[in-house]
C-alpha cells in the first residue's frame, strides 16, 4: 500500500523522487506519524510536497486515496510490509540510488520495531505518547502537546476530512492570479546582455584581483549585466473583455511596477489592432499603429492581452472594424502580422480557459501569435518564451472542439 | 524518542502541523523550508524554535546581491591590501583576513544553533543550489588557508522564502516543506490574546469579524496580515475607540490598508453593509 500511494500521489502530477520518499520512510520508523494518519498527512506533506500550488492537488489526491479504508487503516502494519519487502520505482537516478544505499533497510525495520515496543510501554505509562489516553495505536487527530487549543478544526477531524476540504484551492498555479504574482512572473522576463554593447569596468572584480595581485592594478571588464528586454505590452478593452477588465488591470500595473525592463511602453485597442493604438482605456487619445510599430524594432517583444473572440469579419475584411463609425482600410490581420513581423519575439496572452479557444478568431490570431493562458502557469510559459528559454509548444490537443 | 519537541513559545503560537514539521526536520537534520503570506511570522519562527529548544540563534539576512560563498567565509583582500600599503599589521597570517559567515559560524558553533536563511528568493536563482554541497556535507573549505570547517552539531537550519522566485529542484527535494496558512479565527483569536491580553471580548469579536471581511474584499491589491491586525488593536485601545463607533466606520484603516486604492475601495461598501445591518 505504501509504494501505492507514491504511484498515486505521482499519478495525481506530484512528483515525488526517492530523495523524498525515503526520509518519509525514516520519519515513520523513527515514531514522526505517531500511528495516526492526521499527523502522517501533514508529514507527507511536509517532505513529499514542495510547492504550496500543489497543496491542493495533494488534498484531492489523499482523500481520494484513504476515503473509506482510513477506519481499518493501521499504518504501522503497512510500514512494517513494506520494510519487509520494499517495492521501489524502476526508473532511478543516480542521486537516488545513492540515497537508497545509505539506507540499511534491515537496520531501519530493526529501529521500527523497537520503537513499537517502545511506543507501547510509553502508552502505558502515559508520559511520552500525547493525547487521550488510550493505548490504541490510531491516536487521535488534532492533539496537540502543549495543550494549547489552536484552531477550531482540531479534535475529532480525520486527515481525510480535512484533506476534503481542500483549504488550499486558492494557491493552485493555473487559477488566475493577483498583481503580485503578476509582477513576479514578470521579474522573470529578463534577458542579460552578454553580446549587446562595450563591455563595462567591473569595478568589484577589479579592486578584488588587485588585492589578491598584492596590489598591482588588474583592470577587469565584464559584459554589461543589464537587462535587455524591451516591452511593448497591448491590451484589449472594451466589449467583451469587460469581464476580464480586473485580471487586465492587474497585469497592466504589475508591468507598470517592473521597472527591470530597459525599455516598457503599453498602448489600448478594442477588440483586434488597427491603425491606430489608444494610451488611454476610453479610446480617446492615441498614436497610429504604424508610428508606434516604426518606434520598435527586432529586439521589442510585444505581449497582446486580449479574449481574441470577434467576428472573423474583424480579421479578415476591409470595413470590419467592430465601430461602425470606423472604417479600415487594412484588415485586422494585417495589421497583427505587422505586428509579429516586427517584433517576432511576440506572444497573446488569453483570459478566457483554454478549451475555449477554438472560436474561429482565436484559431487564426494562434497562427500569428503563440497564445497562452493569462494564469500564473501560462504566464510563466509566456515569460519563458519571450526570454528565449523555452520553445514555443502547439498545443491544440488541448483545446475542444468548436461548435455553433 | 531523544529529539527534542518544539512546542511553540508563550508569545509564538504554531499550530500542530508547523510543530511537526519543525520537528521532523529537526530530527531529520534537514534544512526547513517556510513559505507563507507575509506577516504570518515565517522570521519569527526561527528564533520561537531557538528560544524553545534553549539554543543560540544566527541569522543570514539575504539581499539580491548576496552569494553563497558568502554564508561560509569572506577573505578581506581590501583589508589586507591596506595594511600592506598603509598599515603596520602582520599580513602574513591570511586567517586574520577570513572572516566566516553566518553559514560558517554555524558549523564552527561547538553548541548546536538555529540557523535562519531569511528570504532566500531574493538573491540569485543559482543561490539554493550554491548551498546543497554544504548544507548536505555540513562541512567547507577555506581554499585560502587550506583550513576544513567541520560541524560538530549539525545546525538547524530555517529557510524561509517570499515566492518571489521559484527555488530549484535539487534544493526543494532536500527540504522539509511548511506553508503558513493564514490563521483562522480561533487561532487568531489567540495570536491576539498574546499580544493584547486585555482586549474586551466585544471589541475582539468587533475586529476578528471587519478584519476577516476586510480580507474576503477580493478588490484589494493587499489584504491586511496578523502584523497589520495588532497594530491596529493597539491604535484602536490606544485612541479609546468604543465597539458601537466599529459598526458605523472602521476607525484607523490606514494602519490596516496600505494602498490608497484599497482605503477608496473599501470604505464605499462597508458604509452601505453597515447601513443594511440597522
Amino acid at each position: 500500500m505504501f509504494t501505492d500511494f507514491l504511484y498515486h500521489l505521482r499519478g495525481r502530477g506530484i512528483q515525488v523522487s526517492l530523495t523524498e520518499w525515503l526520509p518519509l520512510m525514516r520519519a515513520m520508523a523513527e515514531g514522526h506519524a505517531r500511528a495516526n494518519l492526521t499527523v502522517f498527512y501533514h508529514l507527507a506533506r511536509a517532505l513529499l510536497v514542495k510547492r504550496e500550488t500543489l497543496y491542493d492537488l495533494y488534498d484531492q489526491a489523499f482523500a481520494e486515496y484513504f476515503k473509506g479504508i482510513e477506519a481499518q487503516f493501521d499504518l504501522s502494519e503497512e510500514l512494517l510490509d513494506w520494510l519487509t519487502d520494499p517495492v521501489l520505482p524502476r526508473e532511478l537516478s543516480a542521486e537516488e540510488i545513492a540515497a537508497l544505499q545509505a539506507l540499511d533497510l534491515d537496520e531501519l525495520r530493526e529501529r521500527f520495531d523497537q520503537r513499537l515496543r517502545e511506543q507501547t510501554e510509553r502508552h502505558d505509562g502515559g508520559d511520552r505518547w500525547i493525547g487521550t489516553g488510550g493505548t490504541s495505536p490510531f491516536g487521535h487527530g488534532g492533539v496537540n502537546p502543549a495543550g494549547i487549543r489552536v484552531g477550531g478544526a482540531g479534535g475529532g477531524r480525520s486527515a481525510v476530512q480535512v484533506a476534503s476540504d481542500r483549504r488550499f484551492r486558492n494557491l493552485r498555479s493555473d487559477r488566475v492570479l493577483d498583481t503580485r504574482q503578476i509582477g513576479m512572473a514578470l521579474r522573470r522576463l529578463r534577458r542579460l546582455g552578454k553580446d549587446e554593447g562595450p563591455e563595462e569596468l567591473d569595478l568589484d572584480a577589479t579592486i578584488d584581483e588587485s588585492a589578491r595581485n598584492g596590489g598591482e592594478i588588474d583592470l577587469i571588464f565584464g559584459p554589461p549585466r543589464r537587462n535587455r528586454i524591451k516591452l511593448l505590452l497591448l491590451i484589449d478593452v472594451g466589449g467583451s473583455m469587460d469581464p476580464h477588465a480586473d485580471l487586465c488591470e492587474r497585469l497592466f500595473s504589475a508591468a507598470h511596477a517592473a521597472n527591470h525592463f530597459q525599455h516598457f511602453e503599453w498602448r489600448f485597442f478594442h477588440n483586434c489592432v488597427y491603425e491606430r493604438l489608444y494610451t488611454d482605456i476610453f479610446r480617446r487619445r492615441g498614436d497610429l499603429t504604424a508610428d508606434v510599430l516604426k518606434r520598435i524594432d527586432r529586439t521589442w517583444s510585444v505581449i497582446l492581452a486580449g479574449d481574441a473572440w470577434m467576428s472573423p469579419f474583424e480579421l479578415t475584411h476591409l470595413g470590419g472594424a467592430i465601430d461602425l463609425f470606423h472604417d479600415n482600410r487594412e484588415t485586422g490581420l494585417t495589421w497583427l502580422q505587422r505586428i509579429r513581423d516586427r517584433c517576432p519575439n511576440s506572444v497573446w496572452l488569453n483570459p478566457e480557459p483554454k478549451r475555449i479557444w477554438n472560436a474561429p478568431s482565436a484559431r487564426v490570431i494562434r497562427e500569428v501569435f503563440p497564445m497562452f493562458e493569462l494564469t500564473l502557469d501560462g504566464l510563466s510559459e509566456a515569460v519563458d518564451v519571450i526570454a528565449g528559454r523555452r520553445a514555443n509548444q502547439p498545443l491544440d490537443a488541448a483545446i475542444g472542439q468548436w461548435t455553433h | 524518542m531523544t529529539f527534542e519537541q518544539f512546542t511553540g513559545t508563550a508569545t509564538y503560537l504554531a499550530s500542530p502541523e508547523l510543530r511537526d514539521a519543525v520537528n521532523v526536520a529537526v530530527a531529520l537534520e534537514r534544512p526547513l523550508l517556510i513559505k507563507g503570506e507575509p506577516g504570518t511570522g515565517k522570521t519569527m519562527l526561527a528564533e520561537a524554535i531557538a528560544e524553545g529548544l534553549g539554543l543560540e540563534f544566527l541569522s543570514w539576512n539575504i539581499k539580491s546581491t548576496s552569494k553563497g560563498h558568502d554564508g561560509l567565509y569572506v577573505y578581506d583582500t581590501v583589508a589586507r591590501l591596506n595594511d600592506a600599503r598603509f598599515g603596520d599589521r602582520d599580513i602574513g597570517d591570511i586567517r586574520r583576513y577570513i572572516k566566516l559567515g553566518p553559514l560558517g559560524r554555524s558549523f564552527k558553533s561547538a553548541e548546536r544553533v538555529v540557523l535562519l536563511i531569511d528570504e532566500v528568493d531574493k538573491a540569485d536563482m543559482e543561490f539554493p543550489n550554491d548551498l546543497l554541497h554544504e548544507l548536505d556535507r555540513m562541512s567547507f573549505q577555506i581554499d585560502e588557508t587550506g583550513e576544513t570547517v567541520t560541524a560538530t552539531q549539525r545546525p538547524i537550519v530555517v529557510v524561509t522564502s517570499n515566492n518571489e522566485k521559484e527555488l530549484p529542484d535539487a534544493f526543494l527535494r532536500r527540504c522539509v516543506f511548511h506553508y503558513i496558512a493564514f490563521p483562522d479565527e480561533d487561532l487568531m483569536r489567540d495570536i491576539v490574546q498574546v499580544h493584547h491580553p486585555e482586549i474586551e471580548e466585544e471589541l475582539l469579536r468587533q475586529v476578528l469579524i471587519a478584519f476577516y471581511w476586510l480580507r474576503e474584499q477580493t478588490e484589494l491589491r493587499k489584504r491586511p496580515s496578523t502584523s497589520e491586525l495588532i497594530d491596529w488593536i493597539a491604535a484602536l485601545r490606544r485612541a479609546g475607540v468604543r465597539k458601537e463607533a466599529m459598526e458605523e466606520k472602521l476607525p484607523f484603516l490606514g494602519v490596516l490598508l496600505k494602498h490608497e486604492q484599497d482605503l477608496g475601495s473599501v470604505a464605499g461598501p462597508r458604509a452601505r453593509r453597515a447601513g443594511v445591518l440597522h
